[in-house]
């Protein structure tokens, strides 16, 4: 059974209707005793990333999800929820985030190194591009997902399963033991988003 | 690379999905529900729901709806009409939205659109622009109330102001154009593309799968949206498609 953290930002539904489709079980809860009972938990979330932050602590999520990662179980963070896995954001103030996963978070500088603009936010549908296999992504088609975000992870290390290119290389699904993210919507991300939902859900369930 | 999207659009009037010409004389064309399943299997990019009646009435945006589309689809949308407060933005996309269209609210009260980009993110503040050319400044107009106020905002400035203040999307429906059918209007849409660091989805005029080739030809646009003659199968989201992919156009 997958825990969907329920802490006010998140895109539930869309996230909840996507495993119904898929016949996975989940529940919805923000109490961390429920949460508790679930093999694997999803981080959703829309909107910005010091209100995300307030909320998880405010909340105790924070201190719940501290132990489930130290615990070793399955975390996927999506969309904001990925980027609330690293250390720190600069949207709006610097902020701290939940520090599972090492990098941070930076708004798209909007210019590329040659001094052209582009536009922010990341909108709209890009290609993965697989860095290394992981049981995650085994047997996932390639092909186009859905992003939207204006803020970009910066990480140095090789946690990067797969990137897009948005005028510079684009984390869009990252893995560390049993933390995942994914940068863009698996939910609103066709036949890949989809299919990268079920691989969590069979990963969930020992397959 | 981005794909281009392309984007059907559905006006919703008291549940049903309905489009007019130059925003009068409405005609059915069907059931949102299974309208949003037809598109998404034929591949559109993206959705956009607009209840066109709700600005006018006061009335808000069909939830239900909203949540039983995004049971149905695995593609992102857009829902406007009637968002005033950031209650509503925040009831639509807790239905499972995933952008919200802000459009007369944001008019008369401008720090709306910074209120919702702050707490939600600019990425689901798609502010709305529906422009008409006014002759005698040379330049084009907004209006709201669905096409039936006229604002002494130039579109252009409006645009510049709705990104200063946190819109993460502009679509840009053009007054003169809609409903004509002879295609998107590109002076609009390259004065506005000009201005926006935002991205910007052309909208009004589409009459064939040709007109999308020009839009995104001279990178007007990131988007394109139309309505009636995808609703009535005078083109279809793979025709469009096709017609890009010959023209070397990234696409899904």
């Amino acid at each position: 059974m997958i825990g969907i953290i329920d802490y006010g930002m998140g895109n539930l539904h869309s996230v909840s209707k996507a495993l119904e489709r898929l016949a996975i079980p989940y529940f919805i809860s923000s109490d961390g005793e429920e949460l508790a009972k679930a093999k694997a938990l999803i981080l959703p979330g829309v909107g910005a990333f010091p209100d995300a932050m307030n909320i998880l602590t405010q909340t105790n999520v924070q201190p719940f999800l501290d132990n489930w990662v130290a615990e070793n179980k399955p975390l996927l963070g999506i969309c904001l929820g990925m980027q609330l896995l690293f250390e720190s954001s600069n949207e709006h103030q610097p902020t701290a985030g939940l520090g599972y996963l090492p990098g941070r978070v930076e708004r798209f500088s909007g210019t590329t190194a040659e001094g052209h603009a582009y536009k922010v936010p990341h909108m709209g549908w890009n290609k993965l591009e697989f860095h290394r296999p992981t049981p995650l992504t085994e047997g996932v088609p390639d092909g186009y997902v859905y992003f939207v975000h204006s803020y970009v992870v910066r990480t140095e290390t090789d946690i990067v399963v797969a990137s897009s290119d948005y005028y510079q290389s684009v984390p869009a699904i990252v893995q560390k033991g049993q933390v995942y993210g994914m940068q863009f919507h698996p939910e609103k991300s066709s036949t890949v988003g989809m299919a990268l939902l079920k691989r969590f859900g069979q990963l969930v369930e020992g397959n | 690379m981005l794909a281009k999207r392309i984007i059907p659009c559905l006006d919703v009037k008291e549940g049903r999905v309905v489009k007019g010409t130059q925003f009068l004389s409405l005609r059915d064309a069907g059931d949102p529900v299974e309208l949003a399943a037809f598109y998404d299997k034929e591949g559109a990019d993206e959705l956009v729901f607009l209840d066109i009646s709700a600005s006018h009435e006061g009335r808000e945006t069909m939830v239900d709806v909203v949540r039983e589309v995004a049971a149905t689809l695995a593609i992102p949308f857009t829902v406007g009409g009637g968002i005033n407060t950031l209650a509503d933005i925040r009831r639509i996309l807790r239905a499972g939205a995933d952008k919200v269209s802000i459009n007369t609210a944001a008019l008369l009260r401008p720090a709306f659109i910074r209120e919702g980009a702050d707490y939600f993110g600019s990425q689901c503040i798609v502010v709305a622009i529906d422009a008409k050319f006014d002759q005698a400044l040379g330049t084009w107009r907004v209006y709201t109330h669905g096409g039936r106020k006229q604002t002494n905002w130039l579109a252009t400035d409006w645009a510049k102001e709705a990104v200063r203040l946190g819109a993460g999307e502009l679509l840009v429906t053009s007054m003169d154009q809609d409903g004509a059918k002879t295609g998107f209007d590109l002076p609009l849409l390259k004065a506005i593309n000009e201005v926006a660091t935002v991205p910007v989805i052309a909208s009004g005029g589409a009459g064939a799968a040709n007109d999308f080739v020009d839009v995104f030809k001279y990178n007007y646009a990131d988007a394109a949206l139309a309505a009636s003659i995808f609703h009535y199968k005078e083109t279809s989201i793979q025709e469009v498609k096709a017609r890009l992919r010959e023209e070397g156009e990234c696409i899904r």
